[in-house]
């Protein structure tokens, strides 16, 4: 089981004709992922590697099934591709784009608000349910089929928790990369409550960084709500404040969002914080060891 | 990025939020005709990116043109030091020379991105010139915050609510609204991420006054905004983090001695926990980006390199989009061009990274391979010379 994609999973990719939106449907596919339409307007009517090509999203959904989409467009039009998606009500709309203005996200959050789309991103790696589906920029052969549900707001970092598991042997439900922006669709606690009702994913790796306060609503809810073991890293120890880590959601301000305080809240709620990056993996065996110990 | 003192208000004025008459100068001279124009008492503030000028001795008040002239002479040239600019300082070039007003109340008004809601917000507080944070800390209570939709602006009830919540006289409700919705509209105008007015003064006759202001608009939307992106100083930023900007890379100058280079902003800060964990301090964040081309990575080596206090250097990379060849040639190539002196400890996994360790292998430098994100830490740290003492 997983959350979000599966092997019957049909992605659209918006700006598939571009550089970046070219290259990753390429390898999507590889991996397994049904590509069925692209859209770049304008290029209605041909088709790209294969994959037909649509002038706009709805015209692109009513001829292919298509249920969800990867987005692909520079940042001056990715808020506009987002609403365009969320207009042809696809369920889910994963936005990889990074540095899309911050009033734009707002702007397109105001409007997904009760409606029937599930935004993830954007500037973020995707989402992937290994030997299933691959909707997203992460390298596929690092992860491996197995009930460790994985959230991040990181990418690479990602990818290094999710190989210290494979290297472990202990393989992944479903991993989702929420994106490095202070307004993104889908939020830490958004994820771990998907997860908590996956009967398919048995532990839960919540990875964070500096900024904000996601993680700590996360933690609130895990506190309450889930039986589930929960592993946490934040990312930011060291970072100063005021300045911007690279992620535009990546900031100490006014003392707010520092690593330690999460790490408190993380730790309050019964989550299995590591200090270093490097035993996120071993965290996790080491809890569902216990886990299969205790007979459930 | 941030801007100016003098530069906000020059952007907030034309949105009808009331501003000082005032004149920016960069001679003494200049400072002396700018007062003689303002007339009578003036002040001297100096322009840098950092909060506390006042109490570092960057901000002072003069009768005349005369004592404007001999004050600005002081301040122009000098290292201002505040707890904002690090004990390094920063050097004056510029003071605003501005009318002084008859001063009843000192109020804080300030609009951010809430996180949480998604929505621009206005906030306020009576507690004008303390720093929001500490009066956050203080009484949460204090600061009243009224969200409002990026498109259809803030609410006159809406800054109605924060004006009275200030308990301003009557006569000064109209005007504390109409600065409200003024800043509102030059946030979402100006793509401001941070727009804070500290103090907003009520004067003895009941007008609202902006005294000071400060303006950090969003990066990400710099590109529609030519006339935003002109203002940048980059005299106010550190001269290997302009450099590093000039190639796309993201580069933080820390004061450690272990430099890193990674790819992805996550996996940049966690690389950083991991050589403090190991005992070491890291000497940057540097995050060369999903894509970075061999050239970036050459450029990013260099940089880090320009450091003094660098005695090893890190390099950490999940190859995703960026190969490890790629990686690998770039560090091959910028080793050679610079005479690397300190040790260099090389951890990179992912993508076609049996080819970047034959790159590594075959260039005979000596470079250290590790294995995990755990071993490199602890060779990097043993390789700048142990850990902290």
């Amino acid at each position: 089981m997983s959350i979000l994609v599966n092997k019957k999973t049909r992605v659209l990719v918006q700006g598939i004709t571009g550089r970046e939106g070219s290259f990753h449907a390429r390898m999507c596919r590889e991996y397994g992922t049904h590509i069925v339409a692209g859209v770049t307007p304008g290029k209605g009517g041909t088709t790209h590697e294969g994959t037909p090509v649509f002038d706009t999203v709805a015209e692109a959904v009513a001829a292919t099934g298509a249920d969800a989409t990867m987005i692909f467009v520079p940042p001056p039009f990715a808020a506009d591709a987002i609403l365009e998606a969320a207009a042809a009500e696809l369920p889910l709309v994963v936005c990889i784009t990074e540095g899309i203005p911050v009033l734009d996200m707002a702007r397109v959050t105001a409007v997904l608000k009760g409606g029937k789309s599930r935004l993830i991103g954007p500037n973020c790696p995707g989402i992937i349910t290994p030997g299933e589906c691959k909707m997203g920029i992460m390298p596929g052969h690092i992860h491996r089929p197995g009930k460790v549900g994985i959230v991040s707001r990181s990418g690479t970092l990602t990818y290094e928790a999710v190989h210290q598991l494979t290297l472990l042997g202990i393989g992944q439900s479903t991993a989702i990369g929420i994106g490095g922006d202070p307004i993104v669709g889908t939020s830490h606690l958004d994820a771990v409550r998907m997860f908590n009702q996956d009967p398919g994913t048995e532990a839960i790796v919540m990875i964070g960084e500096i900024g904000g306060s996601a993680e700590e609503a996360a933690a609130a809810f895990i506190r309450e709500h889930v039986k589930k073991p929960v592993v946490g890293f934040i990312a930011g120890q060291t970072a100063p404040p005021g300045r911007r880590m690279g992620h535009a959601g990546a900031i100490i301000s006014g003392g707010q969002g520092t690593a330690k305080e999460k790490m408190e809240a993380m730790r309050a709620a019964g989550i299995h914080v590591c200090v270093s990056p490097a035993e996120i993996g071993a965290t996790v065996a080491s809890v569902m060891g216990a886990k299969a110990a205790k007979g459930n | 990025m941030k801007i100016h003192e003098y530069q906000a208000k020059e952007q907030l004025r034309p949105f009808g939020l009331p501003i000082p008459r005032g004149q920016v100068a960069a001679t003494a001279v200049e400072a002396e005709a700018a007062a003689r124009m303002l007339g009578g008492q003036v002040v001297v503030k100096a322009q840098i990116h950092a909060g506390g000028r006042g109490k570092g001795g960057g901000v002072k008040l003069a009768s005349g043109a005369t004592e404007a002239r001999a004050l600005a002479e002081k301040i122009l040239g000098m290292t201002l030091v505040t707890h904002q600019t690090g004990p390094e300082g920063r050097l004056v070039r510029q003071v605003l020379v501005e009318e002084t007003l008859p001063i009843s109340r000192e109020l804080y008004l300030g609009a951010v991105v809430d996180r949480v809601s998604g929505k621009p917000v206005m906030m306020v507080s009576a507690s004008g010139g303390m720093e929001i944070e500490e009066v956050a800390a203080k009484d949460p209570n204090a600061i009243l915050r009224e969200p409002f939709d990026a498109d259809r602006g803030l609410q006159a009830y809406q800054a109605r609510r924060l004006a009275f919540g200030l308990k301003l006289p009557a006569a000064a409700i109209h005007p504390a609204v109409q600065a409200m919705l003024a800043l509102a509209r030059a946030f979402v105008a100006l793509d401001a991420s941070l727009a804070e007015i500290n103090p907003l003064v009520l004067t003895k006759d009941d007008k609202i006054v902006a005294l000071d202001a400060k303006l950090n608009i969003d990066d990400n939307a710099l590109y529609r905004h030519p006339e935003l992106k002109a203002l940048r100083d980059i005299h106010e930023e550190a001269p290997l983090e302009v450099e590093a900007s000039r190639y796309s890379l993201n580069y933080i100058k820390l004061d450690g001695n272990v430099a890193c280079m990674v790819n992805g902003a996550g996996l940049a800060m966690a690389t950083m926990d991991i050589i403090q964990y190991a005992g070491g301090s890291p000497a940057n964040f540097l995050d060369v980006g999903g894509g970075a081309s061999q050239e970036q990575v050459r450029h990013a080596f260099e940089i880090l390199l320009k450091d003094p206090n660098v005695k090893a250097v890190l390099i950490n990379i999940f190859g995703g989009i960026l190969r490890c060849d790629t990686l690998a040639n770039g560090v091959v190539e910028a080793a050679r061009a610079v005479d690397l002196k300190v040790p260099l400890v090389i951890r990179m996994e992912g993508t076609n990274v049996e080819q970047g360790r034959e790159v590594l292998r075959a260039s005979g430098l000596p470079i250290t391979v590790a294995g995990s994100m755990k071993e490199a830490a602890e060779k990097v740290v043993a390789a700048a010379g142990g850990g902290r003492r």
